[in-house]
């Protein structure tokens, strides 16, 4: 690994889709030095151990398995002329911008004009749900299932439960086939699949029990998994089991830009982003699944070119205002991005991007000073994107985004 | 006299009864005093049961019942890990506490609370107006009363702690069986033949799983009442578990709280308490909850919910934070308002039993206290060996960390920051770890907020081959890419 830069045009913090199409993008938009910081072995974000599914219909054109896909992405950032580091770790942000980092080499830092955020997402483990029980070992994310099987060719349970329905969790099953894991159900506390467009027959297909409107109790078992207690609309039953994946509720990975001073938006759990993805310290961009939970791989590689053409505008420019705030009202509204409107520069992001927290019908309009300038109606679920015309800002006064259900 | 018979295989001066901190704190003074040791310890890593889950403070012993055992013991457990503690490597975070008044009826209690605390030696406690309270802690709710401060209630490390005591008596010559439980044994004569299970085959315990010793302690924390009772036919205590539940928070939050935050206790428990963590979290718990089991501390959502909804009352910026851990662990209870320390000279056996939510603070002491009973009546040791003192590796807040140096072979832990280099040593060594959880007791790996997301796939393959219960199984996998 070559030695670290302590100055660079553009530090990209995270070697996932967002940043590493945003080091291509800064590179061909003649950017001089351009350096990614991966933590991780392995480029690639979380496609990197994702052995199955189609990637890079959009990239590359054709579609990809995740490690492929990864290492292609990786490629093209390098061939551009990006500096790419993994094993690289960013500590803390600090004001200028300036990025502490730490590697096998010891404690550094690199000053930069620019830094983009592009530090992904991880998924709500079991800690963080309250799931009750005992602590046994084989309780994890399907990311470190994935890790696991892919990246370690280890294999931690033979017959697991599987909460949820997001689309991740399909991704679990087809990770335990792969390995020759057969799980016992797979759990949702909702009435219905989460995940859009798949119904329950496919884990039916896989032959794998589909357990609707059940949650889990509790996990037994002192060093391994004994048994699973479901909580079902006819009580609780105990399913034995050996493991359990703890999938989805995915959330963004934003404790280096809270520890930075950066506003987050407690509805993304992401940075606050204009709508160039400025975030609210001078210098700081964000891109990619940072700014919420969760798109796909090649939505995050559309948003990291996005902001990296607003970095490359802005380099040398002046600073950009704070801007005036998207309010949001009605309780059902989950979030907005971007969450400031600054009106410096052509926006980068082509549209407001919204979520309802719940399925909604209703009418959504954006006002500015009152005045509706979009609407539309909407039967919205919660897993569904939602879009509103970027408004340019007015230079004084309000601008909201109104949720009106019926 | 003793240490001539060192030699004979299989005779031990002192064998203690379990590995928690007190376990460790008592071999460690036993073996510095020169006495040849070998801790028992059932599970497969040490401090597996009631020192896993503790709220790490280190207690001044202010609100303990004056005159008891108890106090005393915690008031000098204090002293001795501030005098040792920089040689043996161990972190302290001088935040003071506050025991906080919320309504009227808790602000008039304060003033006994104070009485109190200077009657059992801590005289430095100070009265704080609301205005003095809100100064020093800014993120209170504003429906505080008053406080007072206890300037050297500090936070520690609680599980490096007893490490080094541990690895301490090992320095000087102690031996740790693990996995290896007494399932009996008899005292003839002068000396104790102790029945082991299997555990106890790996070293020392030659004739079949027997072991013989001269002095047996019985530090076995839950299980102190059955173990009397298995040996000395004596159950002059019950051991009523008392589960404790606490959620712990992602580091941002630490910047919430800049002291221990304790309300006015009750007689059954300390209360809710919002501290800092060494390793640069906030901590919210214990629940005291009493149960019959011994061997599990289940985790219950609504009382995690309960702990959360008091942590935003304490302070309210909390909602705004994340949760990223929780565990439970079981405090030792007893029927008694004390220890129960017994000293059976007769029969040359010692129980210490009982010791409640005080262990981490009063280990020290209490393994002084233990010796000087046990001194009195006629044990006494060769001359104390003058060995170097082994220093445990830093993995708190307060001080530099493996990551900062070089050379460390990558962060694997990547929330709490604990490199290959470190993850390595631990594995290693006389007391390496033996099950996950010990390692993260010794590293903190999994600690933090992803709970293994991106660590689990390096760990396992270090581990591979070393824990007893391993993390996962090597799979034949055909090509995937």
């Amino acid at each position: 690994m070559s030695e670290l830069p302590s100055e660079a045009d553009v530090v990209i913090v995270g070697g996932g889709p967002a940043g590493l199409s945003a080091a291509a993008e800064l590179k061909a938009l003649g950017v001089r030095s351009v350096v990614v910081l991966e933590r991780d072995v392995v480029l690639g974000g979380v496609p990197r151990h994702c052995g199955h599914s189609p990637y890079g219909l959009r990239e590359f054109r054709r579609p990809m398995l995740g490690p492929a896909y990864a290492r292609a992405l990786a490629a093209r950032a390098a061939r551009g002329g990006a500096e790419i580091h993994t094993s690289v770790m960013v500590s803390a942000l600090h004001p200028g911008p300036v990025v502490a980092v730490t590697s096998e080499a010891g404690e550094s830092r690199i000053a930069a004009r620019a830094v983009l955020l592009a530090t992904g997402i991880r998924e709500t483990p079991r800690a963080t749900r309250f799931i009750g029980g005992t602590k046994p070992g084989g309780v994890m994310v399907t990311g470190a299932l994935q890790g696991l099987i892919y990246g370690a060719g280890m294999r931690p349970f033979r017959q697991p439960v599987i909460l949820g329905t997001e689309l991740v969790a399909f991704s679990a099953i087809l990770t335990c086939r792969h390995a020759g894991i057969r799980p016992r159900a797979m759990v949702e506390p909702d009435s219905r699949v989460t995940a859009w467009g798949l119904s329950g027959g496919l884990p039916r297909l896989l032959g794998i029990p589909l357990r609707l409107a059940t949650d889990i109790a509790a996990i037994e078992g002192r060093d391994r998994v004994d048994a699973v207690v479901l909580a079902t609309p006819k009580g609780h039953e105990r399913l034995a089991a050996d493991g359990v994946v703890v999938t989805g509720k995915f959330r963004p990975e934003a404790a280096l830009a809270r520890g930075g001073g950066l506003v987050v938006d407690p509805g993304t759990g992401g940075p606050s982003v204009d709508e160039c993805g400025r975030c609210t310290e001078p210098g700081y961009y964000a891109a990619g699944n940072l700014l919420r939970p969760v798109e796909t791989a090649g939505w995050c590689w559309d948003e990291g070119r996005a902001v990296a053409r607003a970095i490359a505008r802005d380099l040398g420019g002046p600073a950009a205002p704070i801007g005036l705030p998207v309010a949001l009202s009605g309780l059902a509204l989950k979030y907005a991005v971007p969450q400031r409107l600054s009106g410096q520069g052509d926006p980068v992001f082509r549209r407001m991007h919204l979520r309802v927290r719940e399925a909604v019908r209703g009418h959504l309009g954006l006002r500015i000073n009152g005045h509706e300038i979009a609407g539309r109606s909407i039967s919205a679920l919660p897993e569904r994107r939602l879009f509103l015309p970027l408004p340019r800002p007015p230079r004084s006064g309000r601008v909201d985004v109104v949720l009106e259900t019926r | 006299m003793l240490t001539s018979e060192r030699q004979a295989g299989g005779l031990y001066d002192v064998a203690v009864i379990g590995a928690g901190v007190i376990g460790c704190a008592i071999a460690r003074k036993y073996a510095m005093e020169g006495a040849r040791v070998v801790v028992l310890e059932k599970a497969a890593d040490i401090l597996d049961g009631a020192s896993k889950g503790n709220s790490a403070i280190l207690h001044t012993g202010f609100d303990a019942p004056p005159g008891s055992v108890e106090a005393a013991c915690v008031a000098a457990g204090h002293a001795e890990y501030m005098a040792i503690r920089d040689r043996l490597g161990l972190p302290v975070m001088r935040t003071g506490a506050l025991v906080i008044a919320w309504t009227d009826e808790q602000e008039a209690t304060l003033p006994a609370l104070m009485a109190q605390a200077r009657e059992n030696g801590v005289d430095d406690v100070r009265l704080l107006t609301r205005g003095e309270t809100l100064d020093r802690e800014a993120g209170l709710s504003p429906s505080v009363r008053a406080s007072f401060l206890v300037p050297r209630e500090y936070i520690i490390d609680p599980w490096s702690a007893p490490l080094a005591y541990l690895l301490q008596a090992v320095a000087h010559g102690a031996v740790v069986l693990r996995g290896c439980a007494v399932l009996g044994g008899g005292f003839a004569g002068d000396e104790w033949t102790l029945r082991l299970s299997q555990g106890g085959r790996d070293v020392g315990a030659d004739a079949g799983a027997e072991l013989r010793a001269r002095l047996v302690i019985n530090a076995a924390g839950l299980y102190g009442d059955d173990v009397d009772e298995a040996l000395i036919g004596l159950r002059d205590f019950t051991v009523r578990p008392r589960k404790g539940q606490f959620i712990v928070y992602d580091k941002p939050a630490s910047a919430l709280a800049r002291h221990i935050l304790l309300p006015v206790p009750t007689k059954i428990t300390k209360g809710v308490v919002v501290c800092p963590t060494a390793y640069g979290n906030l901590l919210v718990g214990p629940t005291a909850e009493d149960q019959e089991e011994k061997d599990r501390a289940d985790l219950v959502p609504e009382a995690l919910e309960a702990l959360r909804t008091r942590g935003e009352e304490i302070l309210p910026g909390l909602k705004d934070h994340e949760v990223t851990a929780i565990y439970a662990g079981l405090r030792p209870a007893t029927e008694v308002k004390d220890y129960c320390i017994r000293h059976h000279s007769d029969q040359r056996y010692v129980t210490v039993g009982g010791i409640r939510s005080t262990g981490l603070s009063s280990a020290l002491g209490t393994a002084a206290h233990v010796f000087r009973l046990t001194e009195v009546a006629g044990h006494s040791f060769g001359a104390p060996a003058d060995l170097p003192w082994p220093s445990v590796p830093n993995i708190s807040e307060a001080g530099l960390r493996d990551w900062q140096r070089p050379g460390h072979g990558g962060i694997v832990c990547q929330c709490e920051l604990v490199t290959r280099r470190e993850i390595a040593a631990a594995l290693e060594g006389p007391l390496g770890a033996r099950s996950l959880a010990g390692l993260k007791r010794r590293t903190r790996v999994t600690m933090g907020r992803c709970q293994g997301f991106h660590c689990s796939a390096p760990l396992a393959e270090m581990t591979r081959d070393v824990f007893a219960s391993p993390m996962a199984e090597p799979i034949e996998m055909p090509g995937h890419v």
